[in-house]
Parts: structure tokens; C-alpha cells; sequence
């Protein structure tokens, strides 16, 4: 589903990828680890065409990203930092990613508002997105990632500020549209919950990806019973 | 419409609904309202108070438009984020945003500046021009510095020092330049300086605009060293053609430029 090839991109005279290859595979859930600054979230911002790489190649689909920003029609993202306009509401804000995206054409299907109702957010919809709790606009942050059927999500630390139960609904939401056949790119660093969702993992270090493959290929090759053991594994070995 | 003017009329409908309801625009165009209508009550007949409100709108319109501007883009980097990662080009939304403040800015100006005129009427129709005139120029330094700071913005990932610079602009474009101007005439008035001079006054959007609204106003007394010599060399109609020229000039620049910035910066 992507494919990317050597990413390079430098912020001023700092690198932060240094040759990124990955794999995203059709249908499942890769989660993208490692510590901080390791550059999870600038590859994903490339990959979305927010950040422009200074090298390598990205292609979704086949197609190669040359500029255009039609293939982001089919993609959902659910940004780290949920901050919205202040006195706009959470429905207006969902109306406007409604109108943006009906130029395609496809307007007749219906939002996926299951997350709404789910999270009991209706009623904190129609107050301005200023007054809502931090957790509250995540959910609308998630919410939003949701709405067009995408066939491609990335969330990024999609858990972070949400309570248990709120977490819970989105992992269910994640499992069962993943079930359906979408694709999901995530980061999180909270590792039990990337032992739940994640199919394959790919882990960065200082702007490299060490390893890509699936979860268990990675536990067998650390030798580690579950996926904290096994990133902490790689990280000593890194550093030896 | 086209698919491309409609992604950008979509953002600006929303950055309109949002900016619009924002306490800072309200008292930005009460201000206004009480100044205009204070200078109309209390400042002796409708001539003086367009005088003293040409003065307010030369040196306040500038600053809202610069801090306001800087502002309004720093705190939506996020929403900007979000909405780059629609299928939205970069383009469109810029200018979405651009105009979604410049209008309501525009209005918030305009309608505090107009509303007291027409409460109180003027003693001479001839004043509904100048009003218009000063109006218009208003309007036309709210998108120069709008664009200004758009573009200070886009250029500079520090807030604080975008800010710093953004009022730095204004500072030299409104305070220090006739200064600056005036000090090289001293210390160069041996020298043939019209056509320097002329060229000087084109580089800033304030005085410009000083000499649009004096040409209108007839009043040379009151220009600076640049405005004198500009009337002298053009006189009424040329002259403000060229002034307003310059000063659509001067809205465009910027927007160009910081479209060009936003293009190719990183998220």
C-alpha cells in the first residue's frame, strides 16, 4: 500500500530521516515505534505531503507522490496536537472537512459518525471546540480521522489524553475497521497497546527504520516474549 | 465555480465564521466606533474628525493588521495541518486563510469607522468621498500588512520572533521611515534627490497611503518630507493614480511571496 524508498529530510542542518525504507502492507496495522526524535512523526508527515522530504521516494498505491494532493482524499490523520479554531464548533469544524472532500465527486455516502455517538459526543458537538477538555478534542481529533471511509489512517499517539474507556472504543474502532480491510499506520509508545492493534512493527532509530516486519518475526528474532522486551532489546543492541 | 475557487471560498467561509466571533475583531471595531463617533461629537464638525481619523487609521490600521495577521497564523499551525492533510492544495488554503482574516478585518474596520457618519451625517456631502477614501485606504493597508504578516509567519517557525519581527515592520514602515527619509535628505542636500525621494516614498505602503488620503484631503501642510515632494511632482489625478497603483502593488507582493513560502515550507 506504500512503499518507501530512502527518505532523507533534513530540518536546517539537522537530519531527521537519513534513508527511510519502509513497507506499509494493504489490510493491516503497522505500528511505527521508537524514542523520541526518532522521526515517527516526520515520516508520516511526508508521507501526508505536510513535510517535503530532500530525498528518497514515496509512493502510494504504486503512484508515486509528485506534488499532487487528490491520493489524500482516501486517507485519514489524526494529527498528535489536537488544536482547532477556537470559536468555530466541533460540528462546523466536521462540516468543513465535509465540504472538502465532496469535490470529489463522491458525496452521496454518508460520514462514519459511529465514534460520535460512541464517545457521547453529540451534545459537546454544537459548543466552540475553545471550551471542550483536551480529551474531548481528541476524541473529535479521532472522530474526524474516521469520517470519510478512508482506506488509509494514521494515528498518530491516537491514545495519548484519552481515558480508559475512551482508548478502549478507538482500539475497538481500529480492530474492526482494520477487519474490514483498511489500513492503519500508527505510533504510540505505550507498547501494550501496540501488542494489541499492531500486525507489523517497524522501529526507528535516529531517523533510520532498524526493523520492518511483522510482530512475531520480531519477537522470534529478539528472542523476547512480548514488544517492550523486544524494543528494548533492539535499542541495547543499538547502542552496544 | 471551479473545483479550486471552491476549496478556497470553503475556507474562507469557515476562517470567516470563526474570526468573526472572535472578542479581539469586536473590540478592534468598537474602538473605531467610539473614536469616530467621539471625533464627531466633541472634535468641532465632520472635516476635523476625518483629519484626526486619517491620522488614527495611518498608524493603528497598520499595527492591528501586522500583530493580528502573525497571530492568527501562528495559532492556526495545527489547523493548517489538518486541513493540508485533506485533499487540499497548499494554495488554496493559503489564500483561504489570507482572506478569511483580511475581510472580516476589513468589515470590522469599516463598519465601526462608517456607522457613526451615518448616525450623525456630515455638513458637507463633499465628506462622503473623503470618508469613502479613507475607507478604502483602510481597507487596502489592512491586506498590505495582513499579507505582511502572513508572510513573516510562514518564514518564521519562532513565534516570538515572528511577532518581534512583525512589529518591527510596522515600527519602521509607520515611525521610522519619514525619519530615516528626512536624515538622509540632511545629510545629502547637496545632491538632486527628487527622483530618489519619489522612489523612496513607492517602498512604503504607509506613506503611500498618506498621500492618496492627502491628495484627497488638499491639505499638503500635513504631509511628511516624502509626501510634499511627491505632490509637488505629480499633482492631483497622476499622482494618485500612481500612489494607488503602488498601493495594489503592495497588497499583492506579499501574498505572492508568502504563497510562494508556504509552498515549500514544512509542517
Amino acid at each position: 500500500m506504500i512503499e518507501v524508498v530512502g527518505l532523507v529530510k533534513r530540518y536546517g542542518r539537522t537530519p531527521v530521516l537519513r534513508g527511510v525504507d519502509l513497507r506499509v502492507r494493504r489490510g493491516r496495522v503497522t505500528a511505527i515505534v521508537g524514542p523520541n526524535g526518532a522521526g515517527k512523526t516526520t515520516l508520516i508527515k511526508a508521507i501526508l505531503g505536510l513535510a517535503r522530504p530532500d530525498g528518497g521516494r514515496i509512493a502510494v498505491d504504486g503512484v508515486p507522490l509528485d506534488g499532487g494532493v487528490d491520493y489524500r482524499a482516501r486517507i485519514g490523520y489524526m494529527p498528535q496536537i489536537a488544536r482547532f479554531p477556537e470559536n468555530l464548533s466541533g460540528a462546523e469544524l466536521l462540516a468543513l472537512l465535509a465540504d472538502l472532500r465532496r469535490g470529489g465527486g463522491s458525496g452521496a455516502v454518508a460520514p462514519d459518525e459511529e465514534l460520535v455517538e460512541r464517545f457521547r459526543l453529540r451534545a459537546q458537538l454544537d459548543q466552540p471546540l475553545r471550551t471542550l477538555s483536551g480529551g474531548t478534542r481528541q476524541k473529535v481529533n479521532a472522530v474526524m480521522a474516521f469520517l470519510f471511509h478512508p482506506d488509509l489512517l494514521f494515528l498518530d499517539e491516537p491514545t495519548a489524553g484519552l481515558d480508559p474507556v475512551a482508548s478502549s472504543i478507538l482500539k475497538d474502532k481500529v480492530l474492526a475497521e482494520r477487519a474490514g480491510g483498511r489500513t492503519f499506520v500508527l505510533t504510540s509508545h505505550i507498547m501494550s497497546e501496540l501488542e494489541e492493534l499492531a500486525d507489523d512493527v517497524a522501529f526507528m532509530l535516529d531517523g533510520r527504520v532498524r526493523f520492518c516486519g511483522p510482530l512475531e518475526e520480531l519477537k522470534r528474532a529478539t528472542r523476547q516474549a512480548n514488544l517492550e522486551r523486544a524494543i528494548a532489546q533492539m535499542m541495547t543492541q543499538e547502542a552496544a | 465555480m471551479s473545483a479550486a475557487g471552491g476549496v478556497t471560498a470553503k475556507v474562507i467561509r469557515y476562517a470567516l465564521r470563526d474570526v468573526v466571533r472572535s472578542r479581539w475583531l469586536v473590540g478592534y471595531a468598537l474602538f473605531f466606533l467610539a473614536a469616530t463617533d467621539a471625533l464627531l461629537r466633541f472634535g468641532g464638525g465632520g472635516s476635523s474628525a476625518l483629519l484626526s481619523l486619517m491620522n488614527v487609521v495611518l498608524l493603528l490600521v497598520p499595527l492591528v493588521g501586522t500583530v493580528f495577521g502573525t497571530m492568527y497564523l501562528y495559532d492556526a499551525r495545527e489547523f493548517t495541518e489538518l486541513l493540508l492533510a485533506q485533499p487540499v492544495r497548499r494554495d488554496q488554503l493559503y489564500v483561504g486563510l489570507y482572506v478569511g482574516l483580511a475581510l472580516p478585518l476589513s468589515g470590522g474596520f469599516v463598519a465601526g469607522l462608517v456607522a457613526p457618519f451615518l448616525v450623525h451625517g456630515v455638513d458637507d456631502p463633499a465628506q462622503w468621498r473623503l470618508l469613502a477614501a479613507l475607507a478604502l485606504t483602510g481597507v487596502a493597508l489592512t491586506c498590505v500588512f495582513v499579507g505582511l504578516a502572513f508572510l513573516i509567519a510562514v518564514r518564521s517557525e519562532d513565534k516570538a520572533r515572528g511577532l518581534g519581527a512583525a512589529v518591527g515592520v510596522w515600527l519602521l514602515f509607520s515611525l521610522l521611515y519619514d525619519g530615516l527619509v528626512l536624515l538622509a535628505v540632511l545629510l545629502l542636500d547637496d545632491y538632486p534627490l527628487e527622483r530618489p525621494l519619489l522612489g523612496l516614498m513607492l517602498a512604503n505602503p504607509v506613506d503611500l497611503a498618506r498621500v492618496v488620503l492627502l491628495l484627497q484631503f488638499d491639505v499638503s501642510a500635513l504631509m511628511g518630507y516624502t509626501g510634499a515632494v511627491f505632490e509637488r511632482f505629480f499633482g492631483g489625478a497622476g499622482g494618485l493614480a500612481v500612489a494607488a497603483t503602488a498601493l495594489a502593488a503592495w497588497v499583492a507582493a506579499p501574498v505572492l511571496l508568502g504563497m510562494r513560502a508556504f509552498r515549500r515550507r514544512d509542517f
